[in-house]
């Protein structure tokens, strides 16, 4: 970062060195605003401004971000497509991140702090509650995702698997939806406009797998003869 | 927090309370001169500072709590609601109750009674004297409170308007007026909303009718102006802002149970041994405590209510 900061005597190379780092000031606004429910949390806990039942407001709070994240996340792909926003592919895997970090959240708190880290309770709500089973069921699909989120795993995977195992997001957030329904008492207005967000992009992508020519992608040689 | 002993918890807390209190029923009784209904006075106090009447200390003496448990704050009994006509976050009715008009107000008893009448809410109250109740409040949803109510006992309301001999349930029912209630205008529950007791459950001297918190006049997102309280059922049985007490013959409908007959039961009675469909009984959470406490049977109030179902089977009729 010195280097480049090093020439900015004059006014011209100050805005080259902002041409040069806009897109990396623009990841850093977007990864900082991405912190800002945790931030607002923190805010209202210091300040006694949760809720009369602190920690479901943090758990509800906490698991609708993790939600939004993750409906955002899978609507970059859909969104760069339809409108040409390519832009936006470079937030695809922070986006993920969050989404999986706010979860993180979400389950300590439930498990630390409303259920005291009490195994026998919650093996008991795991086995018991469609909602906790499932809500389970979603954060084990999200760990191999975010295990394999670096480079470095991308290309030891390899593309092609890589991107079929992070298919699986799918999955995991419409569990996570279905998670969030089993648990509403009456008003399913939120749930049910993620799940309508999350079937128009999975919709989308099955219409263009079908309709769209492969990319060309090699076939993988058969080592053994076929048939 | 709570610590330990429940023992401990009470003087600090119930002693400057009532040393208020005290003050607040001689201030009122000095206005009052006397023997004035609650909601008289609350007019009177209305008309003399030109303000909503929801601040209004009543009169009423202190029956002393069957539990010592530590009261829950103001600011939470009256922040954290269910209130689903207006809105259904637990902090909407509080930010939109205020559009409740709950002076004037008219209670209609009608059914199977000797006395039927549409009363003004003044003379409803008039023949009651008000004690303050302090009672747990648990909520379905797995949370708990305690609340000193300041209302009367059920049963000298019934006492007084002369159920006929085929009075076996009441029904209570809720005001439901799109103009004060925001909530209505979405079909979350088949409005108005509805709750009902059987005629036993509500002479049991438990059950109350509430017209005040905390010494005042009740909040809007609370019940305003007279609401059910029946401390040993989940707390969505305590019907608010009730505009008509019905007696019938058979069992009446009950707003959640039409929602959701699979969920929630005519008797609701608190049981940690029977759990809701999708979530553990077992458990709550005391607002403003942290971790989860045991749930008791009928909400701990068990010697006073269990005998009234001796031979029932509980898990049938949740």
């Amino acid at each position: 970062m010195s280097s480049e900061m090093a020439p900015v005597q004059q006014t011209g190379s100050l805005r080259q060195w902002l041409q040069s780092a806009r897109p990396r000031l623009i990841w850093l606004a977007v990864f900082l605003i991405c912190l800002g429910p945790l931030a607002s949390l923190i805010w209202r806990f210091e300040t006694d401004q949760l809720a009369a039942d602190p920690v479901e407001d943090i758990i509800r709070t906490t698991g609708d971000w993790a939600i939004r994240f993750l409906v955002a996340g899978l609507l970059i792909t859909p969104l760069r497509r339809l409108f040409g926003w390519h832009g936006l592919a470079r937030f695809r895997r922070m986006i993920g991140l969050y989404a999986f970090f706010y979860v993180a959240l979400h389950l300590t708190t439930y498990l630390v702090v409303d259920q005291g880290l009490d195994g026998q309770a919650i093996l008991h709500d795991i086995l018991k509650r469609p909602y906790i089973t499932v809500g389970m069921a979603t954060v084990t699909l999200l760990i191999p995702l975010a295990a394999t989120s670096t480079d470095a795993m991308t290309r030891w995977l390899g593309g092609q698997r890589w991107r079929a195992l992070h298919r699986l997001v799918y999955l995991a957030a419409l569990l996570g939806v279905v998670h969030y329904y089993l648990l509403v008492k009456l008003n399913i207005t939120w749930p049910v406009i993620y799940g309508a967000i999350l079937l128009a992009g999975l919709a989308w992508r099955v219409r263009e797998a079908a309709t769209k020519p492969k990319p060309k992608r090699r076939p993988v040689r058969p080592t053994a003869p076929a048939g | 927090m709570l610590i330990a002993k429940p023992t401990d918890i009470k003087p600090s807390e119930i002693t400057s309370r009532s040393a208020y209190l005290n003050r607040r029923r001689f201030l009122s009784t000095a206005i009052g001169a006397g023997a004035i209904g609650a909601g008289a006075l609350g007019a009177g106090l209305a008309t003399l500072s030109g303000e909503s009447a929801m601040a209004a200390p009543l009169n009423f003496t202190k029956t002393p709590p069957l539990q010592s448990d530590a009261l829950t704050p103001l600011k939470d009994v009256t922040t954290y609601n269910n209130y689903y006509e207006f809105g259904t976050d637990k902090s909407d009715p509080a930010e939109n109750a205020g559009t409740l008009k709950p002076k004037p107000w008219t209670v209609k008893v009608d059914g199977e009674v000797g006395k039927p009448a549409d009363y003004a809410l003044e003379d409803f109250l008039k023949p009651y004297a008000l004690e303050e109740r302090v009672y747990r409040h648990r909520c379905v949803e797995g949370w708990s409170m305690v609340i000193p109510w300041v209302g009367f006992p059920l049963a000298s309301l019934i006492n007084q308007v002369e159920p006929t001999s085929k009075a076996k349930f009441i029904e209570f029912t809720t005001l439901a007026d799109k103009v004060q209630m925001p909530g209505l205008r979405l079909p979350y529950l088949d409005w108005p909303y509805r709750e009902g007791l059987r005629l036993d459950e509500a002479m049991n001297p438990l059950a109350i009718l509430a017209v005040g918190l905390y010494g005042e006049d009740l909040p809007n997102q609370n019940g305003a102006p007279l609401r059910l309280v029946v401390p040993w059922k989940y707390g969505f049985k305590g019907a608010k802002s009730i505009v008509r007490i019905r007696f019938t013959e058979t069992q009446p409908q009950t707003a959640w149970n039409v929602a959701n007959a699979h969920e929630y039961g005519f008797y609701s009675n608190v049981n940690p041994e029977v759990d809701h469909p999708r979530w553990s009984q077992s458990r709550e959470r005391r607002i403003g405590e942290f971790s989860r406490r045991p749930t008791l049977m009928f909400n701990g109030y068990g010697d006073q209510v269990a005998s009234l179902y001796t031979g029932m089977d509980l898990r049938k009729n949740y």
